[in-house]
């Protein structure tokens, strides 16, 4: 379903943004990237259980690119800087994959027999299932790593003062390349599924889940694995039922509406947390 | 300075600023409690108390960046407690900042500007200036706001490059450009040395010359005592003694305050 | 002059006019990258002005322009409360949502998703585009010199302190919203009539994120910033002919290298100033 989808990239996302206070714009991109890899992978003939971990491993890979450019040299920048160099990231990729592997769309090869049952006017089919099934194992395998892991605690450590938890003895290098690692890899992941899901593969297929993504996170609660996951379920639901309610012309209208009003009303997001008042004079 | 017989008069001078039962809190906590307080036109006052007293939530509630929790505030009888910040500024009140906050874009001579910007009467009038006599004014009296703090050489420098001691000055300046009835200012003697600490004795001095009425948040006792015709001790948000800077050196309850209490 | 530099010069004339719309929030500190949605109204309502009421173009796009301004002031008030990253997601929802707008209502006065055709027999020509181009300059130029120009720089450095001068910082920033709208809106009607073809598809995200790239890349602390910015980009892929297909990457390299040379943008306040180059002056005197 979409939502898992809008909801993955929303939780690489904010690895990113909740740990480092970084925000990387082309994460859309990068998810477009693992479904490439993958399907390039199975084009090889590799089957799917390897491509699949594979493409996350590349995927990884170019998030730490982003870092050596994006995040090392501007430490010290306002944030606004390597938001725009991530912007400048998302150009280059979505580029390059055009160059290399033409602008068409693509699309993987059947791996299982569907199922398609319906749910009120929802058609749901039991790949989608079964990708579902998997995003929410991989997400909560995340959530268990983030809460019991040595290098979870330091993730949670540098999110919350990246001095203090180097002077604590915490590998803050080691912590930043994994995070970003991390992200990219289950960003990619997240294409390869919904490549898997449905069957559209092409360069221009991160712009759209990538801003769903973003817009999930905002909307679930910033900086919180949870809250990505509540927002991605949240506006991925909203698609579905406009779709089936309005029609799908006027989807993004409805979507974009809600996201709009969601911010104007709840500006922290629905998981998230009032900020206190907290003008420091 | 003899504070004594000044002091009998300033109790019955007409107050400029008035809190009244004033009250603030922060989720359970209270900041400040049970607050009142006179302040009349004319003298310069001094707030003390340990750190996290409630002096600068005091500050802040005067100018309106919080909003009481109950009490009020009346400048000359007029509420400050439902106006927005930018219309206590402009009814006369000005402030400077516990950690120095200048704009890292303007030179020294653009803070003094900004500071008085809300005076200058017609909006349309500064983008196609048409009547210069006005601007010519209020001009001259930017300049005299540096000149009394001594910026004048500096004024083109972005005010950030400046040394410390001159960034507190820009700020002071800043904040007089307004010609405020009332200047808060809050520690301005952090971080500075002895030499600066005296100069600002002296600014002090020159402000309140001026006219100006005066409520400083001080740690320096040298400051205190030598500038404050009156002063305010707080603990814990409430008010725990008022009176001259004699009276205060040898009151029991503000000693045990800061030093602790004997066994 | 060629037709096809006639095109490139009135695309860059545009491009500087989106550019400026734009830093006219990023003035107040606020980063918008919606704008699209405003060059989107201005350019609908002028081109629906012009076609069907025949009104003429003058009025018609300084009636665009006011529309995309309202919409910009109701925009404004609600996105006060709103920072950094949350108010960039709101302005972006607004761009889409006016964009979807366009795309599924009013189809049978504009052509929905098919695009308006037909928007006059004849391209307005390059001295309107840049006659409001010099205009809008002429504007900022006497804005930064004067005290609300002050006023919006110390709103976009220290807000809270702003307030405490007794600067309406809500005023300020509402209207720098609706004064960045109204030149979007006036921009985007000269787009739509010079090019006499408009649909919604030409007003998406990536446009936006394109316009606000000019402004913080040229530099968002000057007026001239944005107006560098808009000229590197729209003339720059010209002699970059030989890359070919490949110039979206190199788009994509110079970006993140300039972030890293120069975060600040290409203009900064020092750089207009005389007494920055009196060194160099200095240096080449014999």
């Amino acid at each position: 379903m979409l939502g898992s989808t809008y909801a993955m990239i929303a939780i690489a996302f904010t690895l990113l943004l909740g740990v480092l206070n970084m925000f990387n714009f082309a994460i859309g991109e990068v998810f477009m990237l693992g479904a490439i890899f993958g399907l390039t992978f199975v084009h090889m003939g590799l089957p799917l259980s390897v491509a699949l971990p594979l493409a996350m491993i590349c995927t990884g890979i170019a998030c730490l690119v982003i870092e050596r450019f994006s995040f090392k040299p501007l430490r010290n920048a306002p944030p606004l800087v390597p938001l725009v160099s991530t912007i400048g990231f998302s150009i280059f990729f979505q580029n390059v994959a055009v160059n290399i592997w033409g602008s068409e769309r693509a699309q993987f090869p059947q791996w299982m027999e569907p199922i398609n049952f319906h749910i009120g006017p929802v058609l749901i089919s039991s790949t989608q299932l079964v990708i579902l099934a998997f995003a929410v194992c991989l997400m909560v395998a995340l959530d268990l790593f983030i809460q019991r892991t040595r290098i979870g605690r330091g993730m949670r450590a540098v999110a919350e003062n990246l001095e203090t938890a180097s002077i604590l003895g915490v590998d803050s290098r080691l912590i930043i390349l994994m995070t970003f690692f991390g992200s990219g890899a289950i960003a990619g992941a997240g294409g390869i599924l919904f490549g898997l899901s449905f069957s559209i593969v092409s360069p221009f297929m991160g712009m759209d889940p990538g801003i769903k993504g973003i817009a999930s996170m905002i909307v679930g609660g910033m900086g919180n694995v949870r809250g990505a996951i509540v927002g991605g379920m949240f506006i991925g639901i909203i698609e579905v039922l406009s779709v089936a309610y309005i029609g799908s012309s006027a989807r993004d209208f409805a979507v974009y509406g809600l996201v709009f009003l969601a911010l104007l009303l709840r500006p922290q997001g629905i998981l998230g947390v009032i900020q206190p008042e907290k003008e420091r004079i | 300075m003899d504070t004594v017989p000044k002091e009998e008069e300033a109790l019955k001078d007409t107050p400029l600023l008035t809190l009244k039962g004033t009250y603030k809190k922060f989720g359970g906590l209270s900041a400040v409690e049970n607050l009142s307080l006179k302040i009349s036109e004319g003298y310069i006052y001094g707030l003390i108390g340990p750190n996290g007293a409630g002096k600068t939530t005091i500050f802040n509630l005067i100018t309106g960046v919080y909003p009481c929790t109950s009490g009020s505030i009346l400048l000359d009888d007029v509420d400050l407690t439902p106006l927005k910040p930018y219309r206590i500024a402009r009814l006369g009140i000005s402030r400077t900042f516990q950690t120095i906050r200048l704009f890292p874009s303007m030179s020294t001579w653009e803070h003094v500007l900004i500071g008085q910007n809300f005076l200058s009467q017609s909006r349309i009038g500064e983008i196609f200036p048409i009547r210069r006599t006005q601007g010519l004014a209020l001009r001259a009296q930017a300049e005299e706001a540096l000149r009394i703090l001594g910026l004048w050489e500096v004024r083109d420098r972005k005010a950030v490059t400046l040394p410390y001691g001159s960034q507190r000055k820009v700020e002071i300046a800043r904040a007089i450009a307004a010609q405020p009835k009332l200047l808060l200012l809050d520690e301005p003697s952090a971080g500075m040395n002895i030499r600066e600490t005296e100069e600002l004795l002296s600014v002090i001095s020159k402000i309140h010359d001026l006219g100006i009425t005066i409520l400083v948040i001080e740690h320096d006792m040298r400051v205190v005592m030598g500038v404050c015709d009156h002063i305010v001790v707080l603990n814990f948000g409430r008010k725990i003694a008022e009176g001259t800077p004699m009276e205060i050196r040898q009151n029991e309850e503000v000693l045990e305050a800061y030093l602790g209490k004997e066994e | 002059m060629s037709s096809y530099q006639l095109d490139l010069f009135s695309s860059l004339g545009i491009n500087i006019l989106l550019a400026l719309s734009v830093y006219c929030p990023m003035a107040t500190g606020q980063l918008s990258i919606g704008n699209a949605g405003f060059m989107a109204i201005g350019a609908y309502v002028s081109a629906m002005l012009t076609v069907h009421v025949h009104l003429p173009l003058f009025p018609s796009l300084i009636i665009g322009g006011i529309a995309a301004a309202i919409i910009g002031v109701l925009f404004g008030f609600p996105a006060l409360r709103l920072k950094g990253i949350f108010l960039a997601m709101a302005t972006l929802c607004f761009g889409e949502i006016v964009r979807n707008f366009f795309m599924n209502f009013l189809q049978p006065l504009t052509g929905g998703a098919y695009g308006f055709r037909g928007i006059g027999d004849v391209p307005v020509s390059i001295s309107w585009i840049w006659g409001w181009v010099a205009l809008s300059l002429v504007f900022f130029f006497f804005l930064s010199r004067s005290r609300l120009g002050l006023a919006l720089m110390a709103t976009h450095d220290d807000e809270t302190v702003s307030e405490l001068i007794g600067i309406n910082i809500v005023f300020l920033k509402v209207a720098a919203f609706g004064v960045g709208a109204f030149i979007g809106g006036v921009a985007g009607g000269l787009y739509a009539h010079y090019y006499l073809y408009i649909e919604p598809e030409f007003f998406n995200v990536w446009e936006s994120i394109f316009i606000a790239l000019y402004v913080i890349m040229g530099g968002m602390l000057t007026y001239w910033g944005p107006v560098l910015g808009a000229s590197i980009f729209t003339l720059l892929p010209e002699f970059l002919r030989f890359l070919q297909d490949w110039r979206g990457a190199f788009f994509g390299v110079v970006i993140i290298g300039l972030m890293i040379a120069r975060p600040s943008g290409l203009v900064t306040r020092e750089i207009l100033r005389i007494d920055f180059w009196i060194p160099y002056l200095k240096r080449r005197k014999p």
